[in-house]
């Protein structure tokens, strides 16, 4: 019993083996649900730790050239915004608040979306997209900025994923 | 915090090794850190971001972001994770003797 009691003690003190790779699944189109992926990416590969990303649905909208440039933050039906829905949904809303949060951004140094894929990209992160939406939306690999690596399947994912943290924003 | 001997000078460092006063640095120092780090020569590449991220942190308060060390230290980002490719701001701020880089980017 002692001994089972020492053991246990002893696998709480050892100390747990540090991150060697994340893979990120970027689903959100939406200004606030694609800077957290950046952010994490770049500061797993400012630690040393390896990052991939995938984009998948709405995501795919951060590596689309026609659209890298127009992300927005919602403000419908984003509660955090705290602002009566009847207010968000006022033409131009969207677009003020995207203004004002990238100033804010522009700031603490934070890169556009497209500057910093680019920064990830030659960080050594891997930038992919995921081909069951690239076939939804009829898109072709001429679409994406030139940072993309591959259109992946689910499985290539998993299979490029062997031995990371996968973590889905 | 530990004492240690580098280079013929005993500096005090925190637990992941970086110096606790940025006064004591030396170039020696600097040399036996990125030995430590897997960086058996500190070439004239590893010195401009050494010396970007020191000087900067010296002037400012601050360390740096990635961001600008690669925009302004003339040493582009791929190139930087050539040379420091466990983390270039990071690297770089420890063997410059300069505290570890706070910020997110």
């Amino acid at each position: 019993m002692t001994q089972l009691l020492d053991e246990i003690e002893h696998e709480h003190e050892a100390t747990p083996e540090p991150l060697q790779k994340v893979c990120i699944v970027v689903s959100k189109g939406s200004l606030e649900g694609i800077y957290p992926a950046l952010i994490m990416a770049n500061g797993a590969r400012m630690e040393g730790i390896d990052a991939d990303l995938f984009f998948t649905f709405f995501g795919l909208d951060a590596i689309r050239k026609d659209r890298q440039g127009k992300i927005r933050v919602a403000t419908v039906g984003n509660p955090g915004m705290h602002l009566p829905t009847i207010v968000g949904v006022i033409p131009g809303m969207s677009w003020l608040a995207t203004k004002m949060m990238g100033g804010q951004m522009e700031k603490l140094d934070i890169p556009p979306i497209g500057e910093f894929i680019e920064l990830i990209h030659d960080s050594g992160g891997g930038i992919y997209a995921c081909q069951a939406t690239v076939e939804m939306f009829e898109l072709a690999e001429d679409d994406f900025v030139p940072q993309l690596d591959g259109i992946l399947t689910v499985g290539e994912f998993y299979e490029l994923s062997a031995g990371a943290q996968i973590i889905f924003t | 915090m530990a004492t240690i001997e580098i280079a013929g000078v005993a500096v005090e460092r925190d637990p992941e090794g970086f110096l606790v006063h940025t006064g004591q640095w030396t170039p020696e120092i600097a040399a036996e850190i990125a030995g430590e780090s897997g960086i058996s020569e500190l070439t004239p590449r590893h010195w401009r971001a050494v010396e970007f991220m020191r000087e900067r942190y010296l002037t400012t308060g601050t360390a740096p972001s990635i961001r600008s060390l690669g925009k302004e230290s003339g040493v582009p980002i791929k190139e930087l994770y050539q040379l420091f490719p466990k983390g270039p701001a990071k690297l770089a701020a420890k063997i410059g003797g300069i505290p570890k880089p706070r910020g997110c980017i």
